[in-house]
Formats: C-alpha cells, sequence, structure tokens
C-alpha cells in the first residue's frame, strides 16, 4: 500500500504544475481535482469505512484486501501493456485459469517440484502470448478475436489432460491409474506465507510486478516504443522500429503476467479447479480501464490499473464489513467503471476545452 | 445566354480570403478548364458551386434563376453534380454496381419499400445506357478499378439529369488508356449539351478535352484563354509571375552522385527510368497525385518495393527491407500527412516536441534504455533555435503548435541524426507562407547530404530545388538539367 502511494505523489504535484502553466486557478484547481480524483474517493472510503467499521483499518484487513486484488493487478498490468500497443488481450484469464491447471498437474501428476513448476508454468504463459502475437501480427486477424479465440482454446484445453475432473492429490487419471504426487509446500508459500507475519509474498509480487512495469512502460524506451505503436503504428515504423516485434513483446508479456496470476491462485487454493478465474479477464479489464482516469491520464497506465485494481477491493471490502449482500458486488464494480469512464472522457474533455 | 454566370463570388475563412470575387461563365456544350495553383480559389469554387460551402456574397445564376445550394443534393436536383478525385464515398463494399447506381435513388420517398433483383437490375441498365457506357452490373464496388467506379459516379450524376458536370482531378489516379478511354465519354458528353467543368493539375489532359480555360490566382478567375490555348501563359497567369527566374541560387552539382538508380520500374508495367542525386543537390520530383512520388520515395526507404531495377548509395548496392535498413543505410524520410505518418495523438506518450524529434533515435540516444539523462531535451532545444520553432519549450505538446512548426519538428526529427540522402514528401502540406521559407532555407543550408522532395505543386518545387524531374505514371520524365522550365514539367 505504501509503496503504492510514495510512487503517486511525484507525478500528482508535477501534473498540477504543468496545468497551471496552461489555465487560471480555477482550471488549475478543477483539473488538479479531477486528475487526483480517484485518489480523492479512494482516502474518502478508507476514512469511511473506518468510522463505520474500526477493524477496518487493522494491517491484517488491509493486507488482505490487497492479496485479494493481487491477482487481478498483476493480470491489468498484463491488459495495460496491451492496450499501450494498441491491441487487447482477451485470453488472459483462460491462461490463468489454464496456469493453475497446468502448475496442478506438473506437481500432482508428473510429481515435479516448485523450482521447476513455476519457469515451465510461466513458460506456458509466454508461449500462449507468442501464438497469439503470431496470429495477430503474422495472420493480422484482429486483436479481440484472436485472443477471444485463444480464451475459448484455452477454456477447452485445460479440461482434456484430466477429462474434465479438477485435480487434487490422489487424482484418477482417465486411463485409470492414480496420480501420486502432490502440491510442493514451497509452492504453496507463494499464496500462502506472509513476510514477517504481514505482507503476503503475493502482495510482494504485486508489487514487483507494479515496479518493473511502470519502469519498462514509462521509463524506458522500449516502453515509449510500446506506447508510439498503440499510438501511431504508422509513424513508429517509419521511424525504423519494429511494431510486430514490439506487438509480440506486449502479448508475450500479458501471457507471462496472466500465468503468473494463476501461480498465485494455485498457490492460495492448493488444487486445480475447473472453474477457477472465472471472473478474472473483466475484473482486470476493469482495473486498467478504472486506470484511465488516476491521474487524468486518458490512457493505459500501469498505476493507474494498480490503483483501480485496489480501488475496487477496498470498496467490496468495505462493503462486505458492513454486510452488504454479495450479490451486489458485481453492480458496485459496474457502477465504479461508468463512474470512472465519465469522469476520464466527459468530465475530462469539457474542463480540457 | 450561359447555363452558369458566376458573379463577384467571394469567401473568407476567418481572416484568410479563400474567394475573392470570382467571375465567370459556362456555356451548355463546352468543356472548361479550371486551373490554379494549390489556395487559387478552386476547390472553394467547386464547394459552393456543389452546395457544400455558402458564398458570403456574390450570386450565382443557373438557367436565368437564382441559384445558391444549402446541400450537395440540391445542387443534384438542380442540375449540378460534382464527381471528386476519390471515388471511394461512392459506393461501398458490398454493394453492387447497379446497387451503388441507384444508391441516391433508395433515399428518395415516393420508392417502393421491397426492391427485387430483378427491378435493380432493370433500372440500373437504363442509367447505363443512357449515359452510354459499358460496366459489369453485378460486379462488387470494392472490385472496382479507379477508372470504373469514375464512370460510375459520372453515369450517377448523369441519372440525375445533371447540367453541369464538375470534375475534381478526375484521371489522378487513371493509367493513359482509362484517362483516353474517360475524354471520349466525355467528349461524346459534352456533343450532347453537357456543360464540363475540368480542373486538373495535368496541363497533357486539359490541352486534349478543354474548349476553354480559366485561370485562377489568389481568389480571383485572373486570365481565360479561348482556344488553341497558349498553356505557357496559362502557367505564367496561374503563378502570377515568370518561374524561370525564380530561384537566384541553383546549384549545379556534379561528380559522383550520392544516390543512383537504374532501370527502376515503381509497377511491373511503369516504364524504367534512372535517377541520380548528388551531395549537396535539392531535387524537387513533382506530379499529379497518384502519379507515383510517394511510392518513389517509400521504395528509397524500404516502407516500399521497386518493381524491378537497382539502387545505389554511395556507389553500394541499396535495398532497404524495412524503414529501420533504410535509416541504417544513412536515408530519412518525412512522410506525407504528418498527423498519419509522424506525430503521436494529444495526450500519448511521447506527444511531446522533444519525444517527436527522438522517436528514430532512441536507441542511438539511450543504449542502455533508460530515458534519463536529458538528451532529448537538449536536441530539442537545438532545433528549436536552429528552426525557429514557435513553442514554450521541449515538452511542448506537439499539438499545440501550428502546422508550420509541426512540419518544421517533423524536418528537426531527420535533421537530428547525420544522414546521406534526405527523402521529404510533401514537406509543405498545411504549412503558411513564413515556415516554408525557413523550411526552404534549413534544407538548402545543408550541402553534407542530397535532398530528394515530392510536391504536386510546381510552385513550390521552384522554390526550393535546384533541379525539378516529373514524374507521370509511375515513371520519371526526362527533364533538362540545371535550367528546368515548368511548362516543360506540368506539360508533361
Amino acid at each position: 500500500m505504501t509503496s503504492i502511494n510514495d510512487e503517486t505523489l511525484a507525478p500528482v504535484s508535477r501534473t498540477g504544475k504543468i496545468d497551471k502553466n496552461a489555465n487560471g486557478w480555477l482550471g488549475n484547481l478543477s483539473a488538479s481535482l479531477r486528475s487526483g480524483a480517484v485518489f480523492i474517493l479512494l482516502g474518502a472510503l478508507l476514512l469511511g469505512f473506518t468510522a463505520a467499521e474500526p477493524a477496518f483499518a487493522n494491517i491484517g484487513n488491509l493486507m488482505s484486501i490487497l492479496q485479494a486484488v493481487a491477482v487481478v493487478a498483476i493480470l491489468g498490468a498484463g491488459v495495460t501493456v496491451t492496450l499501450a500497443v494498441g491491441g487487447f488481450d482477451l485470453s488472459i484469464g483462460a491462461i490463468a485459469a489454464s496456469s493453475v491447471m497446468a502448475a496442478s498437474y506438473a506437481m500432482i501428476v508428473w510429481g515435479l517440484s516448485a523450482v521447476a513448476t513455476v519457469p515451465l508454468v510461466l513458460a506456458f504463459g509466454a508461449l500462449v502470448g507468442l501464438v497469439n502475437a503470431l496470429l495477430i501480427v503474422r495472420l493480422k486477424v484482429p486483436d479481440l478475436l484472436a485472443t477471444l479465440s485463444m480464451m475459448f482454446l484455452l477454456s477447452g484445453l485445460q479440461l482434456i489432460p484430466t477429462a474434465g475432473r479438477s485435480i487434487s492429490a490422489g487424482l484418477i487419471l482417465p486411463d485409470g491409474t492414480t496420480a501420486t504426487g502432490a502440491y510442493d509446500p514451497a509452492f504453496l508459500l507463494i499464496g500462502r506465507f506472509s513476510l514477517f507475519g504481514i505482507v503476503p509474498v503475493s502482495v510482494v509480487l504485486m508489487a514487483l510486478v507494479a515496479i518493473v512495469l511502470f519502469v519498462l512502460t514509462e521509463r524506458t524506451r522500449i516502453g515509449r516504443l510500446l506506447f508510439a505503436t498503440g499510438g501511431n503504428e504508422l509513424a513508429t515504423r517509419l521511424a525504423g522500429a519494429s511494431t510486430a516485434r514490439l506487438k509480440t513483446l506486449a502479448y508475450v508479456i500479458s501471457g507471462t503476467l496472466a500465468s503468473l496470476g494463476g501461480i498465485v491462485i494455485a498457490a492460495r487454493v492448493g488444487r486445480g479447479d475447473v472453474s477457477s478465474g472465472g471472473s478474472l479477464l473483466m475484473d482486470a479489464v476493469a482495473a486498467a480501464l478504472i486506470g484511465f482516469a488516476v491521474l487524468g491520464r486518458r490512457r493505459p497506465n500501469v498505476l493507474g490499473t494498480i490503483v483501480g485494481a485496489v480501488f475496487v477491493g477496498v470498496l467490496l471490502n468495505g462493503l462486505t464489513m458492513l454486510n452488504a449482500p454479495y450479490y451486489t458486488q458485481d453492480f458496485v464494480k459496474g457502477a465504479v467503471l461508468v463512474g470512472a469512464l465519465a469522469l476520464t472522457y466527459g468530465v475530462g474533455r469539457s474542463a480540457a476545452q | 445566354m450561359p447555363l452558369l454566370h458566376v458573379d463577384a463570388l467571394s469567401r473568407s475563412f476567418g481572416p484568410t480570403r479563400a474567394l475573392t470575387s470570382a467571375t465567370l461563365t459556362i456555356d451548355a456544350g463546352e468543356i472548361v478548364a479550371l486551373m490554379g495553383a494549390n489556395g487559387a480559389g478552386k476547390s472553394t469554387l467547386v464547394k459552393i458551386l456543389s452546395g457544400v460551402l455558402p458564398a458570403d456574397s456574390g450570386t450565382v445564376t443557373l438557367k436565368r434563376r437564382p441559384y445558391a445550394p444549402r446541400t450537395p443534393t440540391e445542387a443534384a436536383a438542380a442540375g449540378v453534380v460534382t464527381v471528386h478525385q476519390s471515388t471511394d464515398l461512392v459506393g461501398a463494399p458490398g454493394l453492387t454496381v447497379a446497387d451503388t447506381l441507384l444508391l441516391s435513388r433508395f433515399t428518395e420517398r415516393g420508392q417502393p419499400f421491397f426492391v427485387s433483383r430483378s427491378g435493380i437490375r432493370r433500372q440500373a441498365q437504363a442509367i447505363l445506357d443512357a449515359a452510354g457506357f459499358d460496366l459489369p452490373l453485378d460486379r462488387d464496388f470494392a472490385d472496382l478499378s479507379a477508372a470504373d467506379r469514375q464512370l460510375v459516379a459520372i453515369a450517377r450524376a448523369l441519372a440525375n439529369q445533371a447540367e453541369l458536370l464538375i470534375l475534381d482531378e478526375p484521371t489522378a489516379s487513371l493509367s493513359i488508356a482509362e484517362s483516353r478511354r474517360l475524354f471520349d465519354i466525355l467528349r461524346s458528353l459534352r456533343d450532347g449539351g453537357l456543360a464540363i467543368l475540368y480542373i486538373s493539375h495535368r496541363t497533357a489532359d486539359l490541352e486534349a478535352l478543354a474548349d476553354r480555360a480559366l485561370v485562377m490566382r489568389g481568389g480571383a478567375v485572373a486570365g481565360a484563354f479561348q482556344r488553341p490555348i497558349d498553356f505557357s501563359a496559362a502557367i505564367e497567369t496561374m503563378f502570377g509571375r515568370k518561374l524561370q527566374s525564380a530561384r537566384p541560387d541553383i546549384r549545379i552539382v556534379d561528380g559522383t552522385p550520392v544516390f543512383e538508380m537504374r532501370g527502376a520500374r515503381l509497377l511491373p508495367e511503369s516504364t524504367a527510368f534512372d535517377l541520380a542525386v548528388h551531395a549537396g543537390e535539392v531535387v524537387a520530383i513533382t506530379g499529379v497525385l497518384g502519379a507515383g512520388k510517394s511510392r518513389l520515395l517509400s521504395a528509397i526507404f524500404g516502407a516500399g518495393r521497386l518493381s524491378d531495377g537497382e539502387m545505389f548509395l554511395d556507389g553500394r548496392p541499396h535495398h532497404p527491407q524495412t524503414p529501420a535498413d533504410g535509416i541504417a543505410a544513412g536515408v530519412a524520410m518525412a512522410a506525407e500527412d504528418r498527423h498519419r505518418s509522424s506525430l503521436m495523438p494529444a495526450n500519448w506518450p511521447g506527444s511531446s516536441l522533444a519525444a517527436t524529434i527522438s522517436l528514430p533515435h532512441l536507441a542511438k540516444w539511450y543504449p542502455h534504455g533508460l530515458l534519463f539523462g536529458g538528451r532529448e531535451q537538449r536536441e530539442a532545444k537545438k532545433a528549436i533555435a536552429r528552426l525557429r520553432i514557435k513553442a514554450s519549450g521541449p515538452q511542448a505538446p506537439i499539438a499545440s503548435l501550428s502546422g508550420g512548426n509541426q512540419q518544421k519538428v517533423v524536418l528537426a526529427r531527420w535533421e537530428a541524426e547525420p544522414s546521406r540522402l534526405l527523402l521529404l514528401d510533401e514537406p509543405f502540406q498545411g504549412v503558411d507562407v513564413g515556415a516554408r521559407h525557413d523550411i526552404i532555407q534549413a534544407i538548402r543550408s545543408r550541402t553534407d547530404r542530397a535532398t530528394l522532395i515530392a510536391t504536386s505543386d510546381p510552385e513550390e518545387a521552384y522554390e526550393v530545388a535546384d533541379r525539378i524531374l516529373v514524374i507521370d505514371h509511375h515513371s520519371l520524365v526526362p527533364a533538362a538539367r540545371g535550367a528546368p522550365s515548368v511548362s516543360q514539367g506540368i506539360h508533361a
């Protein structure tokens, strides 16, 4: 939590300064309000929930919020990178779910250790990203269609090795034999261990992904070229960059992050459920789109995506603590998304003109 | 009594007076050529006549009745139909030729709600018979050649009882044979009593076709020429001066060329040509839209391919497969239409002035990958000073700059690193006179490289180049060296 806030404070003040040159103080005020709106709301939510239910603010609950959003934030970061190159990856949810199955299969059926399983599953995600890129870049299949087909393909593929069964210790394979392996205890630590008894490993992973991808997209020339590809592909190609390679990179990053999300889920759940990861895709896309409103960027940005995921997590956790029924959750997510997009496009544009 | 009489027509856009008291007449049964340089007011006049724009003042009389159409539909109903250069919008993929011919009828009230295949074919065939064209009725519009689309547009115009047909650069994307076929059709339409206003930069077309030529300059009709039309005089009227003396500092450079092309063909069926450009030389290639200028430049840069032929850069074979190859070999290209080919959208990473300049040079300026060290800021400051770019600083959003200043930034991008051959495609598009002067100065001040400029405006070519080559139908037309003549240029 703290690491995220530290990163965001500096850009806030800088955006404010630029706007000050452009507009009067009134415009400046509204611009800062707009760019900080998500943070102001987030602060208000934290204060409000704490006032209503003091247990909300204890460190354990805050960490459980972050742990709950870690997977969505990691997947959302991947979506952000594909949005930056002007694409879209609809297969991330299916990649994450397949990764849960792949990790379980590797350990329970093949008897692999955590050290072998993690790279294998990450490589699986990268490979799927590569196939997505092949479809989109070489065969010129529109990105939405290519990744949608990949989503269907993976949702079905993950059922085949076990003939549609979930994977847990003692699984009976389609050929009648019983699997002998089990989850490596070291693997389970990824989902269940907390550093110093406070910070869950999955939250650390989320923070690492956030920092690495933030630096990659906003502070390196590769990031500049990724965004350039999404901003004006022709101009990027005429400037001598290989947009095919940049797009491939984006989909490989997205696929790899999705499989990392799958690893975190598998390590938390400890078994390979066929139904895992149902709402992951929509939640990750929502986080990335809410991210457009963060700091008034009006474009995909990694930081915004993470903040967007946390924002939804805080809201759902707080409402749950206040005994809001579980079935209102999707409505709340939808309302946040609609509000964020209205803020980004409608209010943002009229204030800018 | 003339068919159309335009009297003192004026139109301004803000402070710009696009049309200042234009007066002309057109009779039934004649083909009138409308000539003029870019910005002379041709397209504004056409837009007013076709109902796209209202005039500020002045009157138009059509068949003795006042004529002031508010929409293209009203203009067509009165008998004035315009066929534009780009025929993509005439129909749509998925519609057949027959559908396209009847498209405007489908929108009329009182038409039956249900349509039958055979009914459409019958009506469409009647339209084609009336025009005397032969077109495949069941062919998809998307599969038609540019020439056939042109004919579809004309046939539809005639079906609406057009009395004045306005054609805007109709042959721009046609082959010679297709143009000839179109001319034959236009002549027979004229003999049938149709008035045709024909706008073209291609003097050869006008020579073959026009009964009369009107020359526009500065928003008014500056001269009228009867058959036999003296095109040299018409072109001088177009520019308002003799162009041969426009450039006092022409450099004639000899020696080994920096860049050479031998036996080059842009399309398999086009004529082969040679080209050589020397260091310190500015060569302009001029030709009408669709003549192959951009294709030529793209092939040299690596963004496109030659159909056939060899290229040499500093004597070494040059066959770039990608723009990256071209840049690595020392070729730089600022492509046509900067918004499409060079700039990032507003509010997007890389849309600042400094980032616009640095885009092709990121790997060189930031070898470690991290964007630290302020190299692009320093380069941008240098460019702002050297090219007199009006901007608040290196971080200014590129969208906040005027067209001329944006173009300077694009030029600065490709001058930021040394190159052997600089290619500029339409570098003066949407650039005001002052910025144009600065850009020309900047281009001509460099003698360490060769510069090749493509422009469809011969006047621009004259202002900037030491040597002018003419491209037509995807091939360079041989032109005299050192003492170029514009009429020779345009006549090609």
